[in-house]
């Protein structure tokens, strides 16, 4: 697509070969040394985009970004720029005597100046059935290096279950990550004996191996592909001990190699990459710098080196724009000390300089803990920081980088170097960095950047991140950046309020937002988006939210806006995969009768209930009923709610107690049942989960529920709190031990409702207790240091007495259609009948 | 409020997948929606405004597809596809506000005048819809 074209106008034609991360950075620094009025800037992109941010490809692959969001600039700021952009279009050659460059659309475009910045593009090995005979790639095979390879990887993944990443590197680690969040089964397969082996040592990659096996991902390292396999798609890879790996996806990921083909073909001197000399020129194929032409970024090799990594480029970018502008004729680059702070498949990773002694002087310093997922080493030679290596912690990466990037002395105790024996902060590591090192990699934003947005006036982190960029790569830094920000802001950095908003759409925490309601008397969704939300507009995802504090608030004294709950809660039901739901009924502490199931199994009958599967908070679900059918099948049940799908008190585990256990202290049986019996059905915050065991035993496994109860010997009662074990494993907190089953009781609900009315929406207790603090929780709520017991008591009675059965709505449904299906036409991907 | 338990009945599934399977036009309560032959484009009647709360959406079978017809708050009328292109939700049974729809399963969000997916995934089809004598009237397009 070719855009706007000038008249002559005095101005020099600058045409710029490359429309990624490096030729449009390289614009942006010309553009900024006000290049806009020396020259005439055409770029030529082979892809049909604007520039976008390569390095966050993996997160759209894993649904963390969308492809808006990593655009770096829109087709308007060409516009703006008066830069002519053909984006599409591929270059042919260059023509050096003629001064012209020769496009694929036919197009013959002269030039005074002209930057090569042709980036590189994935190289992919050799291997047997890789490719089809004048097809190209075999159907299920990928690179991972575009958006429009990222996109075709999501398409595919959609119907294809299991993948094999040929690759262990950076990359070939992002893509198992992102295909896994697909649902793909992923084997990153990996030649050398570690993964990340370019900047990682063998202990080090075994850490981060450890890690990413923890996501579930398949390693093989010292593993050869030799054959891909399948007929008209891929079916599997061979390795080379003969071993078949079963898969159809294949994501090839075995590094980069420099996109130098136009050049070499243009008669410009091509080793790895594109010769360049100290001031970013191309050099000719007789090693002579071409004065009019240069060249930048992955494409280029400068000093024998070629840069895979982000930082370098933005180095020579500006060496190239105060050459080319003239703002500086002299301006050098002489090669990057690459430091690279990483986030790998969510793990995070730094390294710099070499990996390991080199010279049997070299100090050698390694702490390694594959259980907890660290990795720490440095290599110091003549007392200069040589080479350092972090996985899993990055606390001391900033200092760490400045003593490499500087020279820096360092600490005579070398563990200093990577932890903090009581002395110096982090803070002050973040005051002693120079202006000019790189705080985020992926966007080339320095701290001298930072201070300067600061400075600026801009004074909370997500306002610095929105305007410099910072941060918003692979996130790695982000702690880094908001360290930064404190620092320029003297400590009078603003607190980012809406991360402490109850729910996105009105900008109140959750203690401000609960006075408003009860000052104001608002007591329905829409009475709050009307009087508290920024001009009284409505907010999707904030309606569940404020539903559930209401209910909280105000219990059945609300009016009940349906469409203020989520679907689950309007058809009490928990919605799955194929827009079908569950039906969990309640069968309090875990106990049932012979009449229960007979009637539990008529009804799964009746109403060919595809799958009947046990809870894990011991109970009975009948999964894949259509939302028509709900109503019959409460009715042909006739068992109240278990409330499987809300967030609310769900359920109380117990074991069998001291009626027929040889060991048990307490009837935990009689007490979890007459706990569920209370407190059944509460809206929360977030789920509640409870349980009661009859001895430390702990069979009922109370230690990691919400509220666990566990009799202990003397028949007294400890009650834990704040415990999980789900995707957060945590053991609960001890909040007190009791005499009685009343005090039990009592404190579980005087708990629950401390923690309704304190939490932030969706904050499970395991997050919300040690927030608190299980001291302060312990004070309100054992010892009654705010006086507020009675008002909690009182509240929560409140809400039990309100309890009603939601399952009742079969017969006197609360709105039309409520049951009828949203689902008329297709078969969805079902569930298997078992 | 009688829709509800009277339409209960209908398996959707048991008859699902094929496009315009007629007897679902039906799913919405008993009196059947005139709608103009399967497939067609242009004016479909599908059904009465009152069976969609405010600030809610219903499915219904139109012309061979699924569409989602939404009521806002202000009263005004949204259609779009009804399944949502990542893994199949039931957009219907989505919360909504003034702009757009959250799919109930893996919260992705589109417009709901658009049919644009914010959140990366495909765009869905977005309809015109209008009341007539208190009916919803979903226009399909003409050429498909």
């Amino acid at each position: 697509m070719a855009r706007r074209r000038h008249g002559d106008d005095g101005r020099r034609d600058l045409v710029v070969v490359g429309n990624g991360m490096a030729g449009a950075r390289t614009v942006e620094e010309i553009l900024e040394r006000g290049g806009a009025a020396q020259f005439r800037i055409t770029m030529f992109g082979e892809e049909p985009y604007g520039n976008y941010n390569r390095i966050m490809l993996s997160n759209v692959l894993a649904g963390l970004e969308s492809e808006e969001a990593i655009f770096l600039n829109s087709m308007a700021w060409y516009d703006e720029n008066e830069i002519t952009l053909h984006a599409g279009v591929r270059v042919a050659r260059i023509d050096r005597h003629a001064r012209t460059v020769r496009a694929d659309d036919g197009s013959r475009t002269p030039y005074d100046a002209l930057v090569m910045a042709t980036g590189s593009s994935a190289f992919v090995p050799d291997i047997p059935g890789m490719r089809t005979a004048g097809r190209g790639f075999h159907q299920g095979v990928f690179r991972f290096r575009t958006l429009d390879d990222t996109r075709a990887m999501i398409r595919y993944a959609r119907t294809h279950k299991q993948a094999v990443v040929i690759g262990g590197g950076l990359l070939g680690l992002e893509a198992a990550r992102g295909l896994q969040t697909h649902g793909v089964d992923v084997t990153v397969v990996h030649g050398p004996g570690h993964l990340m082996n370019q900047q990682l040592d063998a202990a080090g990659g075994y850490v981060l191996r450890r890690g990413v096996e923890a996501l579930g991902i398949s390693v093989l390292t010292s593993a050869r592909t030799v054959k891909v396999l399948g007929d008209t798609e891929v079916t599997g890879v061979q390795l080379g001990d003969g071993r078949v790996l079963p898969c159809d996806i294949v994501v090839v990921a075995a590094g980069i190699r420099a996109n130098s083909s136009i050049a070499a073909a243009s008669g410009f001197l091509v080793e790895r990459g594109i010769v360049v000399d100290d001031q970013m020129h191309a050099l000719d194929d007789q090693g002579t710098p071409d004065p009019t032409v240069f060249a930048v970024g992955e494409c280029v090799q400068h000093r024998d080196q070629v840069y895979g990594l982000v930082a370098p480029l933005w180095e020579q970018a500006r060496v190239l724009a105060d050459v080319l502008t003239g703002t500086d004729p002299s301006a050098q680059y002489h090669g990057s000390r690459t430091a690279t702070k990483l986030k790998v498949a969510g793990i995070d990773v730094a390294s710099m300089g070499v990996t390991a002694p080199e010279r049997p002087d070299d100090d050698h310093i390694v702490i390694s803990e594959p259980r907890r997922g660290l990795y720490k080493s440095v290599v110091v030679r003549d007392d200069r920081l040589v080479g350092a290596t972090l996985v899993g912690d990055l606390e001391k990466v900033a200092p760490l980088i400045q003593a490499f990037d500087r020279g820096s002395p360092l600490p005579e105790d070398r563990i200093a170097l990577l932890f903090d024996l009581g002395t110096a902060p982090a803070a002050v590591g973040v005051a002693e960095l120079p202006d000019e090192t790189t705080v985020c990699n992926c966007n080339g934003v320095s701290k001298g950047t930072i201070a300067s947005c600061v400075r600026g006036g801009v004074a909370s982190v997500t306002g610095v991140m929105d305007a410099t960029r910072a941060g918003k790569g692979c996130g790695s830094c982000r702690t880094l950046v908001g360290q930064v920000v404190q620092w320029a802001a003297g400590g009078t950095v603003e607190v980012d309020e809406s991360a402490s908003w109850y729910v996105p759409g009105v900008p109140y925490a959750k203690a401000e937002l609960v006075a408003l309601i009860r000052e104001q008397d608002l007591r329905s969704v829409s009475a709050v988006f009307a009087a508290l939300a920024p001009g009284g507009v409505e907010d999707a995802k904030s309606k569940m939210g404020l539903n559930s504090l209401l209910r909280t608030l105000w219990g059945a004294e609300i009016a009940d806006e349906r469409d203020g709950r989520f679907i689950n809660d309007r058809v009490h039901a928990n919605i799955q995969r194929d827009g079908t739901f569950s039906v969990v009924p309640q069968m309090k502490g875990g106990v049932t009768s012979a009449d229960q199931l007979r009637r539990i199994a008529d009804v799964a009958e009746k109403h060919r209930i595809p799958l009947i599967k046990l809870t894990g908070g011991q109970r009975i679900d009948l999964l894949g009923v259509p939302k028509e059918d709900l109503p019959k099948v409460w009715a042909d049940l006739d068992m109240p709610s278990g409330y499987a799908y809300g967030k609310s008190f769900r359920t109380v585990k117990t074991c069998v107690g001291s009626d027929f256990c040889r060991f048990g202290l307490g009837d935990s049986t009689a007490l979890g049942i007459a706990i569920e019996t209370r407190y059944q059905g509460l809206e929360s915050p977030a789920k509640l989960k409870l349980a009661v065991s009859g001895c430390p035993r702990n069979c009922a496994e109370s230690y990691v529920k919400d509220v666990g109860v566990v009799a202990v010997d003397g028949g007294r009662w400890e009650i834990w709190v704040g415990g999980a074990a789900g995707a957060h494993i945590r053991k609960g907190d001890l909040l007190t031990t009791v005499d009685t089953p009343d005090e039990v009781m009592t404190l579980t609900g005087r708990f629950i409702q401390y923690y309704r009315e304190t939490a932030n929406w969706l904050e499970r207790t395991y997050a919300w207790v040690p927030r608190l603090g299980i001291e302060h929780v312990r004070a309100v709520v054992v010892d009654d240091s705010e006086g507020i017991a009675a008002e909690l008591d009182a509240a929560v009675q409140a809400s039990v007495d309100a309890y009603r059965d939601p399952w009742q709505e079969r017969d006197d449904p609360a709105e039309p259609g409520q049951f009828r299906t949203a689902l008329p036409l297709t078969v969805l991907p079902q569930v298997p009948v078992r | 409020m009688s829709a509800g338990p009277t339409s209960a009945g209908t398996d959707a599934r048991a008859v699902g997948g094929e496009p315009g399977a007629g007897p679902l036009d039906t799913v919405g309560g008993p009196p059947a929606p005139r709608v103009a032959a399967a497939g067609g484009g242009g004016p479909h009647v599908v059904g009465p405004v009152s069976e969609i709360p405010p600030g809610e959406g219903r499915a219904y079978a139109v012309g061979g597809r699924q569409v989602a017809v939404f009521r806002l708050r202000s009263g005004a009328l949204r259609a779009l596809d009804a399944v949502c292109p990542h893994r199949g939700g039931p957009l219907a049974d989505g919360q909504i506000d003034a702009e757009v729809v959250v799919c109930p399963l893996h919260a992705h969000v589109f417009d709901l005048g658009s049919g644009a997916c914010r959140s990366g995934q495909d765009d869905v089809t977005s309809y015109a819809v209008h009341v007539e004598d208190d009916q919803v009237v979903v226009v399909l397009p003409v050429e498909m």
